[in-house]
């Protein structure tokens, strides 16, 4: 089996006394798409933020590729590839999409430094923005004021802003947390026409959602990962069915 | 504003964005008034136009990058010492001396900058009110150097290019100053419009996601911090060389304060605000003072709270939610858009 895309190794991190990630070991082949799931305070978001740098792990390593990244900041890591979209939308509130994703690219690209040069006459990233927007189905409304838009919209761009660095492997934090229904199927064939390149891990609580879209299921439980395998493993396990699923019986 | 841009391609909407409105013409062409209009009035003209751009060098880090500051003439001062004491020791060559005030105003930016680059808001103010009153109070000391509360004597300035002597009528001063800040009025609108002042915004929107897509956002800050330096610099040699004499005016705090006020009252983010601010706040400062020489300051309050408490984005945010409301296209919309070719002004 070739070198998984994304590692964490004896991965460990505790807020005084509370344990919120116990011997973390996960590894995540090209191209898979993964669902992190568990009851709240199982410790996915805090997953997401120790393997993106946002937290600093007390023990353990990441790795991405056959690189040791666990010193390293949040932004060099995005740089390597290694992206995360945010459970709480976090956007640029008065950029519209088509600015908002152009400056991504222009990050990316390392032109964001010049300021002799309209950013009208990058026609390449103009046209790259564009095609992602286009093909997040927020074209439309790509020169709206994020502020302005939908719900669902926002989400939508969220996951636009991550693509546009060019990721490997893309973190999503509940990326249809607050979406309501009818917005919800056009988020699930934006996610499911994602590139096979892109090795996905998102965390969801929506299991009609987790079980159409995941190859593959981790199940978190108090800080330390429970059981992995595919869907229908994950839906006869018992014990997912006591800690996880169990609430139906017991109610 | 939708209607009129949904069906612009990415590449013509953003070519859009860069294009002179009629709007601005007109603006620039009115800044010319004063010559034939209140030809009295030139002085007070050109203390505008030095206020308009210390206002704009706010706005391109106030406005665009949301760096908070209450401190800001410590560039202009200082540029305006540089200046007077430049000209001071033998050489009064305008052009050369205002370029040294920059360059020297731009160098104290770029220092401090790297301490700027690290905190945002409240922290901000604290830092840029400190450093602004620590140099107020070093040019007080150094009286040797900067005349202390007396003030520089002995600024003489040699007439712009070899040929325009500065007049009591302000003539030569007027044009002077108005056409600097056009220069640098182009530099920053071809600033904010390029990649660049595109980061300056995402910097401004969300400094948390900017991490997120793998941006740094400390080099963008300290480059237009020392740009706004720069042009901070410029406008306080353009007052020292137009009135031949440096105050401890120059760095005082009322003066980051005004030009805060000036900023606010205009709109920021809009590199118009400043100047637009900066054109009320003079005249009703000269008026009021006309008026009641003592309490000027009462109406120059009031005119404050109404504003924002009416017009929350400035005059210039408030006018443009007039002008880009559906009634507002109809009639107005041909200032917001570039002159038609062919088409008499």
């Amino acid at each position: 089996m070739s070198t998984p895309v994304l590692a964490t190794r004896g991965l460990d991190k505790s807020f005084g006394s509370l344990v919120v990630a116990r011997n973390i070991e996960i590894a995540l082949p090209q191209g898979v798409r993964y669902a992190l799931i568990g009851p709240n305070g199982a410790g996915k978001t805090t997953l997401i933020n120790l393997m993106t740098g946002m937290l600093r792990p007390d023990a353990g390593q990441i790795m991405l590729g056959d690189a040791d990244i666990t010193a390293l900041g949040p932004e060099e890591r995005v740089r390597r590839g290694l992206v995360r979209t945010f459970q709480i939308n976090s956007l640029f509130p008065h950029l519209n999409p088509l600015e908002a994703v152009t400056l991504v690219i222009c990050e990316r690209d390392k032109i964001a430094r010049t300021f002799w040069r309209t950013t009208a006459d990058y026609r390449a990233a103009i046209d790259e923005a564009s095609s992602i927007l286009n093909s997040l189905m927020l074209g439309p409304v790509c020169y709206r004021e994020t502020r302005h838009l939908a719900y669902g919209q926002q989400r939508l761009l969220e996951i636009a802003l991550a693509l546009a660095t060019k990721p490997k492997v893309l973190l999503l934090d509940e990326p249809a947390a607050g979406v309501p229904r009818e917005e919800s199927p056009e988020l699930f064939t934006a996610i499911n026409s994602l590139s096979q390149d892109i090795t996905i891990l998102f965390i969801e609580h929506d299991m009609e959602l987790v079980f159409r879209l995941a190859s593959r299921i981790i199940v978190m439980v108090g800080g330390a990962i429970l059981l992995e395998g595919t869907p229908p493993e994950i839906a006869a396990d018992p014990r997912v069915r006591e800690v996880y699923l169990g609430g139906a019986q017991h109610g | 504003m939708t209607t009129a841009t949904s069906t612009l391609t990415p590449h013509q909407y953003l070519e859009a964005q860069v294009r002179w409105r009629t709007i601005e013409i007109v603006f620039w062409l009115a800044a010319l008034l004063p010559f034939v209009v209140t030809p009295s009035y030139l002085v007070l003209a050109s203390q505008i136009a030095i206020t308009a751009l210390f206002a704009l060098s706010l706005d391109l880090i106030l406005g665009y990058a949301g760096i908070v500051s209450l401190g800001h003439a410590a560039f202009f001062g200082f540029g305006a010492y540089t200046a007077g004491i430049v000209s001071k020791w033998g050489w009064g060559e305008p052009l050369t001396g205002l370029l040294l005030a920059g360059i020297a105003a731009g160098l104290l930016g770029y220092l401090l900058s790297f301490v700027i680059a690290r905190f945002r808001h409240l922290a901000l103010i604290m830092i840029t009110l400190g450093f602004g009153l620590l140099l107020l109070e070093a040019a007080n000391s150094a009286s040797w150097l900067t005349g202390g509360a007396d003030g520089l004597q002995g600024v003489h300035m040699w007439p712009l290019l070899g040929y325009f002597q500065f007049d009591l009528w302000g003539i030569t001063s007027y044009w002077y100053a108005l056409i600097i800040l056009f220069l640098f009025f182009l530099v920053s609108r071809r600033l904010i419009n390029s990649p660049f002042g595109l980061a300056l915004r995402g910097i401004r929107e969300n400094a948390v996601r900017m991490r997120a897509i793998g941006a740094e956002s400390r080099p963008h800050i300290r480059k237009i911090y020392t740009i706004a330096a720069f042009m901070a610099g410029v406008a306080g040699a353009i007052l020292t060389q137009t009135t031949e004499t440096v105050s401890l005016g120059v760095l005082d705090f009322q003066r980051s304060a005004d030009i805060l006020v000036i900023l606010i009252l205009g709109g920021t983010g809009r590199l118009y605000g400043g100047l637009i601010g900066a054109i009320i706040y003079l005249i009703a400062r000269d008026q009021f003072s006309g008026i009641n020489p003592q309490y000027w300051y009462f109406p120059i309050g009031v005119l404050l709270i109404v504003v924002v408490l009416f017009l929350p984005n400035g005059i210039l945010g408030g006018l443009s939610e007039i002008v880009y409301s559906a009634r507002g296209q109809r009639w107005l919309g041909w200032l917001t858009q570039p002159p038609r070719r062919g088409k008499r002004l």
